[in-house]
C-alpha cells in the first residue's frame, strides 16, 4: 500500500466538464465568502461565537445554513436527472453517460434525506425545543455540538466525492450484491459508507441528548402531557432515532466488513446473504421516514393553531396518534420489498400493518381541519405551506396506501408511481413542513421578519410546480416506467416526461426565490424588527422571549401549568414580569473540542475510503486525544451575573413595551 | 351526496386516465394484470371517500373561518368534542378495515408463487437475470434465448427466475406482477397472456451502467402451434448451445444485447447457474418461500450443511475477479458491447 | 463543577438547585439512553447471525469449533469483573481511594484475561482456515464476538484512565458519575456476553 492508498491525481474526474465547473463555481464562491469574512474582519466572530457554540440556537442555525447549502447541491442533482431523462428520448443518450447519472441519483438521494432533511429537522428542534419546554438548553450542550459537526463531517465527505474519485452508483439504499466489492470495486460505495456513518452517529447522539432534554429538563410544573405538540413530535423523532439508527450503523458496519475484509454477510459467494442487508436497512430505513415527517406534523399543529388564534384540537389524540405512528412505523418495513418473494402471509400482515399507520395520520388530518373550524385563519407564509401540506399529503397518503396493497405494490413497486409517491409525502409533508417552520421561527431566531411577497411568491411556485413535476410520474408509473433509466425510448412517456422537467424548473424558481427572500429579508431587516419577541401572538414559551432570544433563554425557569403555556401567562397578566432580583444563570463555555473531534473523523473517514492507514490513525488518536482533553478540561462553564441578567432582561421589557 | 358526485368525478378521471396509457400497468393484457388493475381502481374509490372530503374541508374551512370574517362563529378555547373525535378516529378506521380485508384476499389470490388455475397444461421458463440481459432457458423445449420470450396466450407460464450477479426485477408490466431475481436463489412467478401480442419486459430494479438498457420482448403467441415454431426458429437460427463454456462467455458485462438463441441447453444449466456460489453440491430447493414464514430475510440456504460434498470447482463459472470493473463511458447505446475483463 | 466559582455563587447554587443542569443525575440517564443505542446495535448483530450461522459454505461449523470448557473460563472471568466492579463503586461512593483502585485493578485484570482468551480464540480459528473470510457463518460470528471484545477492550482503556483520574485526582463527583458510568457500561457488557454464550456457544456446541 502506497503512501496515500489508492489516491492519486487520477482520482480527480478532469474529463468531467460538468463537475469540473461545479468546482470552479464552488471554489469561486468559497473565496467570494472567506475574502468578505476577511474584510469584514469577521473570522473571530466565525469561530468563538459560532463554530464553538455550545448554544442550541446557534447550533439549530448552523444545521439549517448546511440544510440549505446541501438542498442546492441535492437539487441541482434532480434538475440534471429530470433535463437528463428529457434529452434521452427517441434514441438520444442526453448529457450524462451512465456512470455519472447513476451517482447522480444516488448522491440525490442520499443528500436529500441524510444531509439535507435531517439537518433541517434537527436544526428546527434545536432552535425551538428547548425553548418550548423552559430550559436553558439541552441536557448535554457540548455533545449537541459535536452531533452537528458529525453531521457536518458526512456532509464534507459526501461533497469530497464530488471532486475526488466517485460516489457511489448503487442508489441511495446501496443494495448488495452491488453494492459489495465485486461490483463496485470503486471508492463511490465506500464515500456512501463512511459519510453516513459518520453522521449517523451525530444523529444518534442527538436522539439521546434530546429525549434526555424532555425528560429531565423540562420548566418547573410542565406534565409530559404539557410539553408544546411538536416538541412531542419531535420527542417521538428522537425515540424512533434512539431505536433504528443504531441499526444503520450496524448494517453500514458490516457491509463494511464485507467490503474491507472479504467478510460474507451480503456477498453472492460464501452463504452470505443479501436479503439479509434489506431488512436491516428498511428496519432503520422506514422509521427514517417517520423521524422526517413527525417534526413536520408537529411544526403544522403549532402554525395551525397558532394563525387561528385558537387551541390546538385534540391535544391528547395528536400525542397518542404520534406515538401510534412511531411504534407502527417498525413494524411495516417489509413493504418496500414484497416483491422479494415472501410468502402472501407475510406480505399481507405487512401490508395491512402499514394501512393501520394511515388511520392515526388521517385523525390528525381532521384535527389540524377542526383546529380551523371556528378560528381566525389569517393567511400568512407557514399557514399557506400548511394548506399546501394538508391537501398534497392527502394525495400522496392515498398514493401510500395503494403501494401498501401487495396486489398492487406488484405491478407498482419501484416504478415512476412509487417516486411520485414519496416525493409527495416528504416534499408535500417534511419539507412544506420545515418550510413552514422556518418561516414561523424565522423571526425568533433571527429578530427580523422575512419578506412575506416573497414568501407566497416562492409557495406558489413549489405547490405548482411540485403538482407539474410529480403528477406526471403517477402517470408515468402507471405507463410501466421504472425508476434509475437513463434514457427513454418509448415515445408515448416523452410527453409527460418533458412535463415534469417544466415542474422541476418551477420548483428551482421557488428555490431561488426563497434565497432572494432571504437576501432581500436581510437587507431590509431593520424595517422589519421583531421588537416584542411575540410576533405572531404565539401560545409556546419560545414566544416569551425576546427574538433573537436571550442566550440563556430565561432569565427565570417558568412556572407552566396549561398547554399553551404563554397564553396562559399572558391571559393571566403574569407574561412579561419585571423581577426585582436575578439570580446567577450557570451556563456552558464555548469549547472548540466538537469541531476538532470532527476534523479528526473526517480525516479518518476520508482515510478510510482512500485505504490510507496512518492517516486513519492518526484522524481517530487525534479525536480521542481531544476528546481526553475536553473530559479533563475544568474550564467549561461559568456564571452569568444578576446585573447582567438584569440588563438584558431590562432591554427586552422596555422594547416589549414599546412595540 | 357530495360524495357519490365526487367519486363519480374521479372515476371519470381515472378511466380518462386509463385511456391515455397504452401499454402500462392499466392496460393489462393478462388474467393477473386485469385483477390487479381492479385492484388497485377499488382501493382507490376506497380512500377518495376520506381523501375528497379532507381536500374539500381543508379549502372549505381556510376559505370560511379566514382573518377578517367577523360574522363566523370564533370559539378560541374550543379544543375537544368527544363526538367528533369519535367519528374521526372510526371513519379511517373503517375504510382501513374494508381495506385491510380486501387486501388480506386479494395478497392471496395475486401471490406471485401460487399456480394459476387454468385447463391448459403450464409451460415453465427459467429465467436468469445477467449483467445486462435477460436469458430464458426453456428446459421443456431444450431451447434459451436472450432478450425475448416466447409463450403461448392462454396458457399459464411458471417462472423459475434466478441472477448472475446483481439483485434485479423480472417484470411484463401488461401481464402483471414482477418478482425479483436473485443469486444464489430461485423466486417464482405465475403469468398468463389472454390476449396474443408482444408486451415489454424490462428489468425494474436498478442493478448498474447497463439496466436502462436490460429490455426484452414477451411475445404470446396465438396458438400453441405458433409457439412450436418459435421454438423451431429459434433452433434454426441458434449458432450455439448453452453450456458452462458459452454462458461463462454470456455472462461478460455487456449493454443492449441483441436477442441470441441457445439451440440446445445442457442438462441441469438452471440449477448450475443457481448453485455457481455455492461450495457444495445439494439437489435441494433453494427458494425460501417457506422460510419466509419467519423471517422475511431467510431465504437462508436452510438445509446445507457443512457435511455435504463440494461442488466440483467446474461449476463455478463466473470468477468475480476477472469481470470487476470497466469504464463503461465509452459504451453506444445503439451497439452491443462487449466488456473486456481486466 | 464547582471549581473557579466564588462563595457567595455557591449558595445561589445551591438554592436555586432546579434550575441549573443537574450533571450527574442527567449524565448517568443520558449514559443509560446511549446503552439503549447499543443494545439494539448487538440485537441488529444477533439478528444477522442467526439468520446467518447456518451459512457455513461447506465450511466448518459451531459444533466443529466451540471449546465449551474454554469459553466457561472465559464466562467466568467477565461474570467475575462485575462483582469486583460492584465492590469498586461501593468503596467509591464511600470515598475510599485506596480500595477503589484496587478492585478497580482487579477487575481490569479480570478484564485482560477475558481479551487475551477471546484474541487466543480467534487466533487459533484463524490459524486453522476458519477465519471470518471463510464463511458467512464465521463472518458473523467473529463480527458479533468480536463486537462484544472491541466493547470490552474499550472499557478496559476507559477504566484505566479512570484509575489514573482516581490517583491523581481523587474521588470527587465527577469521578464519581464517570465511574457510575463505567459501571453501567461494564454490567451491560456482562448482560450482552451472557446473551452471546447461551445463543452462539451453547446453543452452538449442542
Amino acid at each position: 500500500m502506497s503512501f496515500l492508498g489508492k489516491l492519486s491525481l487520477d482520482a480527480i474526474p478532469y474529463h468531467e466538464p460538468i463537475i469540473m465547473v461545479t468546482l470552479a463555481v464552488v471554489a469561486v464562491i468559497g473565496l467570494y465568502v472567506a475574502a468578505l469574512i476577511t474584510k469584514h474582519k469577521k473570522w473571530g466572530v466565525l469561530w468563538h461565537d459560532w463554530l464553538t457554540s455550545v448554544d442550541h440556537k446557534r447550533l439549530g442555525i448552523m444545521y439549517i445554513v448546511l440544510a440549505f447549502i446541501m438542498l442546492i447541491r441535492g437539487f441541482s442533482d434532480a434538475i440534471m436527472m429530470r433535463t437528463q431523462q428529457a434529452l434521452a428520448t427517441n434514441g438520444a443518450a442526453g448529457y450524462l453517460p451512465p456512470e455519472h447519472y447513476d451517482q447522480i441519483f444516488t448522491a440525490h438521494g442520499v443528500i436529500m434525506i441524510i444531509f439535507m432533511a435531517m439537518p433541517f429537522m434537527i436544526g428546527l428542534m434545536n432552535l425551538v425545543l428547548p425553548l418550548q419546554i423552559g430550559a436553558r438548553d439541552v441536557a448535554f450542550p457540548f455533545l449537541n455540538n459535536l452531533s452537528f459537526w458529525l453531521t457536518a463531517s458526512g456532509a464534507v465527505l459526501i461533497n469530497i466525492s464530488l471532486g475526488l474519485g466517485e460516489f457511489a452508483r448503487t442508489g441511495w439504499v446501496a443494495y448488495p450484491p452491488l453494492s459489495e466489492l465485486a461490483y463496485s470495486p470503486g471508492v463511490g460505495v465506500d464515500y456512501y459508507i463512511w459519510a453516513l456513518q459518520i453522521s449517523g452517529i451525530g444523529t444518534t447522539l442527538t436522539g439521546v441528548n434530546f429525549i434526555a432534554t424532555v425528560l429531565k429538563m423540562r420548566a418547573p410544573g410542565m406534565k409530559l402531557m404539557q410539553m408544546p405538540i411538536f416538541t412531542w413530535t419531535c420527542t417521538w423523532a428522537n425515540i424512533l432515532i434512539v431505536a433504528s439508527f443504531p441499526i444503520l450503523t450496524a448494517v453500514l458496519a458490516l457491509l463494511t466488513l464485507d467490503r474491507y475484509m472479504g467478510f460474507h454477510f451480503f456477498t453472492n459467494d460464501g452463504g452470505g446473504n443479501a436479503m439479509m442487508y434489506i431488512n436491516l436497512f428498511w428496519a432503520w430505513g422506514h422509521p427514517e421516514v417517520y423521524i422526517l415527517i413527525l417534526p413536520a406534523f408537529g411544526i403544522f399543529s403549532d402554525v395551525i393553531s397558532t394563525f387561528t388564534s385558537k387551541r390546538l384540537f385534540g391535544y391528547s389524540s395528536m400525542v397518542w396518534a404520534s406515538g401510534a405512528i412511531s411504534i407502527l412505523g417498525f413494524i411495516v418495513w417489509l413493504h418496500h420489498f414484497f416483491t422479494m418473494g415472501s410468502s402472501a402471509n407475510v406480505n399481507a400482515f405487512f401490508g395491512v400493518m402499514t394501512m393501520v399507520i394511515a388511520v392515526p395520520t388521517g385523525v390528525k388530518l381532521f384535527n389540524w381541519l377542526f383546529t380551523i373550524y371556528r378560528g381566525r385563519l389569517r393567511l400568512t407564509v407557514p399557514v399557506l405551506w400548511t394548506l399546501g401540506f394538508m391537501v398534497t399529503f392527502t394525495i400522496g397518503g392515498m398514493t401510500g396506501v395503494l403501494l401498501a396493497v401487495p396486489g398492487a405494490d406488484y405491478v407498482l413497486h419501484n416504478s415512476l408511481f412509487l417516486i411520485a409517491h414519496f416525493h409527495n409525502t416528504i416534499i408535500g409533508g417534511a419539507v412544506f413542513g420545515y418550510l413552514a417552520g422556518f418561516a414561523y421561527w424565522f423571526p425568533k431566531a433571527t429578530g427580523f421578519h422575512l419578506n412575506e411577497r416573497l414568501g407566497k411568491a416562492s409557495f406558489w411556485c413549489w405547490q405548482i410546480g411540485f403538482y407539474v413535476a410529480f403528477m406526471p410520474l403517477y402517470v408515468l408509473g402507471f405507463m410501466g416506467m421504472t425508476r434509475r433509466i437513463n434514457h427513454i425510448d418509448n415515445p408515448a412517456w416523452n410527453m409527460w416526461i418533458y412535463i415534469a422537467a417544466v415542474g422541476a424548473c418551477i420548483i428551482m424558481v421557488g428555490i431561488i426565490l426563497q434565497f432572494v427572500q432571504l437576501y432581500v429579508s436581510i437587507r431590509d431587516r431593520d424595517q422589519n424588527r421583531d421588537t416584542t419577541g411575540d410576533p405572531w401572538n404565539g401560545h409556546t414559551l419560545e414566544w416569551s422571549t425576546a427574538s433573537p432570544p436571550q442566550f440563556y433563554n430565561f432569565a427565570k425557569l417558568p412556572q407552566v401549568s396549561d398547554i399553551d403555556a404563554f397564553t396562559d401567562a399572558k391571559e393571566k397578566g403574569t407574561a412579561y414580569q419585571r423581577l426585582k432580583h436575578y439570580q446567577p444563570i450557570h451556563m456552558p463555555k464555548n469549547t472548540p473540542s466538537g469541531i476538532l473531534m470532527a476534523l479528526g473523523i473526517t480525516a479518518a473517514g476520508f482515510a478510510a475510503i482512500w485505504h490510507i492507514l496512518w492517516l486513519a490513525i492518526v484522524g481517530m488518536v487525534g479525536a480521542f486525544i481531544v476528546f481526553l482533553f475536553r473530559a479533563y478540561n475544568n474550564d467549561v462553564d461559568y456564571y452569568v451575573q444578576p446585573d447582567e441578567v438584569a440588563r438584558i432582561e431590562n432591554a427586552h421589557l422596555n422594547n416589549v413595551v414599546r412595540g | 351526496m357530495l360524495i357519490r358526485n365526487l367519486s363519480k368525478v374521479a372515476f371519470a378521471a381515472i378511466a380518462l386516465m386509463l385511456a391515455g396509457c397504452d401499454g402500462g400497468v392499466l392496460d393489462p393484457k393478462g388474467q393477473i394484470g386485469v385483477d390487479e388493475k381492479h385492484l388497485i381502481i377499488i382501493a382507490t374509490l376506497l380512500m377518495l371517500i376520506v381523501v375528497i372530503p379532507v381536500i374539500f374541508m381543508t379549502l372549505f374551512f381556510a376559505w370560511k373561518y379566514r382573518d377578517g370574517r367577523d360574522h363566523e362563529v370564533y370559539a378560541p378555547k374550543w379544543s375537544h368534542s368527544s363526538a367528533i373525535e369519535t367519528v374521526v378516529w372510526i371513519v379511517p378506521i373503517v375504510i382501513v378495515l374494508i381495506l385491510g380485508v380486501i387486501t388480506w384476499g386479494s395478497t392471496h389470490d395475486l401471490d406471485p408463487y401460487k399456480p394459476l388455475e387454468h385447463e391448459a397444461k403450464p409451460i415453465t421458463v427459467e429465467v436468469v437475470s445477467m449483467d445486462w440481459k435477460w436469458l430464458f432457458i426453456y428446459p421443456e423445449q431444450g431451447v434459451a434465448s436472450v432478450n425475448e420470450l416466447a409463450f403461448p396466450a392462454n396458457v399459464p407460464v411458471n417462472f423459475k427466475i434466478t441472477s448472475d450477479t446483481a439483485m434485479n426485477s423480472f417484470f411484463i408490466p401488461q401481464l402483471g406482477s414482477q418478482i425479483y431475481s436473485m443469486a444464489g436463489m430461485t423466486t417464482k412467478l405465475h403469468l398468463i397472456a389472454n390476449e396474443p401480442g408482444t408486451y415489454d419486459g424490462i428489468s425494474a430494479n436498478y442493478s448498474g451502467a447497463g439496466f436502462a438498457g436490460m429490455k426484452f420482448k414477451a411475445i404470446a403467441t396465438p396458438t400453441a402451434a405458433d409457439f412450436d415454431a418459435w421454438v423451431a426458429k429459434a433452433k434454426q437460427q441458434a449458432t450455439k448451445t448453452l453450456d458452462s463454456a458459452t454462458y461463462q462467455a454470456l455472462a461478460q458485462k455487456s449493454e443492449n444485447n441483441p436477442v441470441e438463441y441457445f439451440g440446445s441447453v445442457s442438462h441441469g444449466m438452471f440449477d448450475q447457474i443457481v448453485m455457481q456460489y455455492m461450495h457444495m453440491d445439494s439437489n435441494e430447493h433453494m427458494a425460501g418461500h417457506e422460510g419466509m414464514e419467519h423471517m422475511s430475510a431467510d431465504h437462508n440456504m436452510a438445509g446445507m450443511h457443512h457435511d455435504m460434498a463440494h461442488m466440483a470447482s467446474e461449476q463455478k463459472m463466473a470468477d468475480m475477479e476477472s469481470s470487476t470493473h470497466s469504464d463503461t463511458s465509452s459504451t453506444e447505446h445503439s451497439s452491443t458491447h462487449q466488456v473486456e475483463a481486466e | 463543577m464547582s471549581v473557579a466559582i466564588p462563595a457567595d455563587l455557591e449558595v445561589a447554587h445551591a438554592e436555586e438547585h432546579h434550575e441549573h443542569h443537574d450533571t450527574g443525575g442527567n449524565t448517568l440517564f443520558g449514559f443509560w439512553l446511549y446503552l439503549m443505542t447499543d443494545c439494539i446495535l448487538f440485537a441488529s448483530v444477533f439478528a444477522t447471525y442467526a439468520v446467518l450461522y447456518m451459512n457455513t459454505d461447506g465450511g466448518v461449523s459451531g459444533k466443529d469449533i466451540f471449546e465449551l470448557d474454554f469459553v466457561l473460563i472465559e464466562t467466568a472471568a467477565l461474570l467475575l469483573s462485575s462483582i469486583t466492579y460492584g465492590f469498586a463503586l461501593i468503596f467509591a461512593k464511600r470515598h475510599n481511594k485506596a480500595a477503589t483502585l484496587t478492585w478497580l485493578a482487579i477487575t481490569f485484570a479480570l478484564g485482560c484475561v477475558f481479551i487475551g482468551m477471546e484474541v487466543y480464540e480467534f487466533h487459533h480459528l484463524i490459524e486453522h482456515g476458519n477465519g471470518p473470510q471463510r464463511s458467512a457463518f464465521l463472518s458473523s460470528f467473529f463480527t458479533l464476538v468480536g463486537m462484544h471484545g472491541l466493547h470490552v477492550t474499550a472499557g478496559l482503556i476507559w477504566m484505566a484512565i479512570m484509575m489514573i483520574e482516581v490517583a491523581k485526582t481523587g474521588l470527587g463527583n465527577r469521578s464519581i458519575t464517570r465511574l457510575s458510568c463505567l459501571s453501567l457500561f461494564w454490567h451491560f457488557l456482562d448482560i450482552v456476553w451472557i446473551c452471546v454464550f447461551t445463543v452462539v456457544y451453547l446453543l452452538g456446541a449442542l
